[in-house]
């Protein structure tokens, strides 16, 4: 295999594979890189045996053929590789090397047999449709942080994206929660996703298709099965394995009864608690809200290391309230609200509230409090 | 000599018997009146109040413990004599000693009794660390003003007490230090009373095995004859940086340890690190009913002390004993530190599920550490378990029924699997 490359193009591909290589792994094979060359055109393939990443670059191809590589050593090299420097990639199949030409720069790298490198099987999808990326990035953006990393609830690891009725007919879901919090964010169905299964996406998966969506105006092409998911842009493919779980009943979970509206401004209320919360204690960050006719004191009182009060002017209209709050997930969720005032819809200081942005059905934010 | 008469408590100069009543029980040092740190550790102290409390167990071999499959927790001197150790499988016990009287502990008697020794130790000193129900160390230093009578004359006087008030006998260990006070009290069992004064320690750590240092076990032990460590000498000829690297923490201690300094303070207030309970099996088993009752047992003991103690806990420990001996444990982290049977129990059940059947299991046990005060734990409640609120008012209510009218006055149905 003898390939020429541009170093950015080069650059975008591998670090989209190193990032899906685990960087603690005892099987050599799957710190590699398949690199396999082909027409005019290169590929890089990285997996982690749970996702695959598959990246395609234009290339000028000498000699076709392929070998597999250590990822992160190659990104590295390539990294540091000056801007413009057009890239040349030679396996060496007598010597079992590639070398790495640039300009004055030599490498030679140790490589696998591609042999060895495993190949993610394909399956069947039982749905495939396109998707903006646009849509599907505020889907997982605005979800992913209330992804659970307890191990003994596995299938709470990941973003649950399923179909699903809602007022206003069918919509795509994305749902995520660690039983402390809750993310339910809806898109409108895109065409040919109605008979989509409900799949759990894993969290690192969530994180390497993040990668995909910078672009609002690409259409992704998205295969699910009941055991994978995919998601494509032209150039790149991402399979990833689907947790294998299921995904408890949400519905539940969100309330219905909740009346005492509290409508505040996102930004100023996240502020405030952020500041308030300078002085609670490292581990349990308890913030206390109190409620009173357009009114709201933020306060929080660690023994430890001392107190802090802020007052702010909200629209609140029922009885009194006092409701305490993790402050890390408060400033969490007000962070989700970019367009219009947060409102907060509250039942007792015991039971989960609800968080929106306006009257905004679309993303809904369930918290549960905590005793202050 | 400074010598001490432990039958009449007075004091002489020299002499292998009391000059005033004549008794042999007379314990001579140089330094006999000038140390002040001591260990006291009651004499096989179980089944000492087995026999105490059952007149016709005085002569014979008693085993304190719990079935065939357990283990001896103490064995009375007789049985000792017959080569009965304290954790030998009960078994094993019988073999050597089939007459003996295998008796049920009586944990609330022992603690009863504790307290009334405890009482006595009160008299002596404030500085008390108690390490279980019958062993304990003081600090008596600056009391002789107070008392008008140096600490091994007070020392004394309480291990009288507790023989001629209690009916138990114990042994002293006196010296400058905790370390060296543990080792002392061991050396002249039962109802010693050995000395290790300054002048003396140096010559009599010399060719100690290092194995008599307090947490020094068999692993500890391997990994230091690797090195060549066996005895105090051997550590002797290493400097401090080189043990530090070798063995961290433990190294330097070791350096101090071989020089017979230990710099720890007596005290009760050493903050606990974790609160756990296990328990071995009659019979080995994969039945998951069985494990999931024994499951239930061990985190409501955990949780009791938690909640006896004021602490609760945010990691939560499961350990296994497989049948060949083999040791799983597993942690986890929760968000919200807890002192709730129920969430320990929880947690501890969803680790085993994840273990899986691994054949038999002989020992299951739960703990909890990474300990904080109560008042930081349970404040939050789980969005996807709703009814987790109420299963911990039914906690509460129940410890409530508990404290009130015993407890065994309500127990779960899973209690009795």
């Amino acid at each position: 295999m003898k390939i020429s490359i541009e170093r950015g193009t080069l650059l975008k591909a591998v670090s989209q594979a190193q990032s899906v290589v685990e960087r603690r792994n005892t099987i050599p094979i799957l710190a590699n890189v398949l690199i396999e060359a082909e027409g005019d055109s290169v590929q890089f393939r990285a997996t982690d045996l749970d996702i695959e990443v598959v990246d395609k670059a234009p290339a000028q191809v000498e000699r076709a053929g392929a070998t597999t590589v250590a990822a992160t050593t190659l990104h590295e090299i390539v990294r540091k590789l000056p801007d413009g420097a057009l890239v040349t990639l030679t396996a060496d199949g007598a010597t079992g090397r590639l070398t790495v030409e640039a300009g004055r720069s030599n490498f030679s790298l140790a490589t696998l047999p591609r042999e060895d490198f495993p190949v993610m099987a394909s399956s069947e999808y039982q749905s495939n449709f396109t998707a903006p990326a646009g849509m599907l990035r505020r889907l997982f953006d605005k979800s992913k942080f209330a992804i659970s990393t307890e191990e003994t609830r596995y299938y709470l690891n990941g973003v649950y994206l399923h179909v699903t009725d809602a007022d206003g007919g069918k919509v795509l879901r994305a749902v995520a929660t660690d039983g402390h919090r809750l993310a339910r964010i809806d898109a409108e169905l895109p065409a040919g996703s109605a008979e989509m299964p409900g799949v759990i996406v894993p969290r690192k998966t969530v994180g390497e298709l993040r990668k995909l969506l910078d672009d609002d105006e690409m259409d992704i092409a998205v295969s699910v099965s009941e055991t994978k998911v995919r998601f494509a842009t032209p150039d790149i493919t991402l399979t990833s394995k689907v947790i294998d779980g299921t995904f408890p009943d949400y519905t539940r979970v969100i309330p219905q009864g909740n009346t005492r509206r509290l409508e505040v401004d996102a930004s100023e209320f996240a502020q405030a608690v952020d500041r308030v919360a300078t002085v609670s204690s490292e581990r349990s960050r308890a913030v206390k809200l109190q409620l009173e006719e357009d009114r709201l004191i933020l306060s929080v009182n660690a023994p430890d290391s001392g107190a802090a009060e802020e007052e702010l002017a909200v629209a609140y209209g029922d009885e009194r309230l006092e409701i305490g709050f993790n402050a890390k997930y408060l400033l969490e969720i007000a962070s989700q609200v970019d367009r219009e005032n947060a409102v907060f819809m509250f039942n007792s200081a015991g039971d989960p509230t609800l968080m929106r942005e306006g009257n905004d059905q679309s993303a809904v934010y369930v918290v549960m409090p905590m005793r202050v | 000599m400074p010598s001490l008469c432990r039958d009449c408590l007075i004091p002489f100069n020299a002499g292998r018997r009391c000059p005033s009543c004549g008794s042999p029980l007379v314990v001579s040092d140089p330094e006999l009146f000038d140390l002040s740190i001591a260990h006291m550790d009651c004499d096989a102290f179980y089944a000492s109040v087995e026999k105490r409390d059952n007149p016709e167990l005085a002569d014979k071999p008693v085993i304190i413990g719990g079935g065939k499959r357990g283990v001896v927790s103490t064995a009375c001197y007789v049985a000792r004599i017959r080569g009965v150790k304290s954790a030998m499988p009960m078994f094993k016990a019988l073999d050597l000693c089939p007459d003996a009287v295998v008796v049920k502990p009586r944990m609330s008697v022992y603690a009863e009794v504790s307290r009334e020794i405890r009482a006595m130790m009160d008299d002596l000193t404030p500085a008390i660390e108690p390490l279980s129900l019958d062993e304990a160390f003081l600090d008596l230093s600056g009391t002789q003003k107070l008392h008008g009578a140096p600490p091994a004359v007070m020392l004394a006087g309480l291990v009288k007490r507790m023989k001629d008030e209690l009916g138990l006998t114990g042994s002293i260990g006196l010296s400058h230090n905790k370390f060296l006070a543990k080792v002392a009290s061991d050396l002249d069992k039962p109802r010693g009373f050995s000395v290790i004064s300054r002048q003396e320690t140096a010559g009599f750590l010399e060719n100690k095995p290092v194995r008599l240092i307090w947490g020094i076990g068999p692993a500890a032990q391997t990994s230091l004859e690797k090195v060549g460590i066996r005895t105090f000498s051997d550590l002797l000829r290493w400097d401090q940086t080189a043990l530090s690297e070798r063995f961290g923490s433990m190294g330097y201690r070791l350096w101090h340890l071989a020089r017979g300094q230990d710099k720890r303070r007596v005290s009760n207030n050493e903050p606990m690190k974790s609160i756990s309970n296990e328990t071995t099996f009659f019979e080995d088993t994969n039945n998951p009913d069985i494990l999931d009752g024994h499951l239930w047992r061990m985190a409501e003991k955990v949780a009791d002390r938690a909640k006896a103690k004021g602490l609760a806990g945010r990691v939560v420990t499961l350990k296994l004993k497989r049948a060949n001996h083999a040791v799983l444990t597993r942690r986890v982290s929760l968000r919200d530190a807890t002192q709730m049977a129920d969430t320990l129990y929880r947690t501890a059940r969803a680790l085993f599920d994840q273990v899986g059947d691994q054949g038999l299991y002989r020992l299951l046990g739960c703990g909890l550490s990474d300990l904080c005060p109560e008042d930081e734990a349970d404040k939050s409640g789980d969005l996807l378990d709703p009814n987790a609120a109420k299963r911990s008012e039914a906690e509460r209510a129940t410890d409530a029924i508990r404290k009130r009218f015993g407890s065994d006055a309500i127990i779960k149905g899973r209690t009795l699997r």
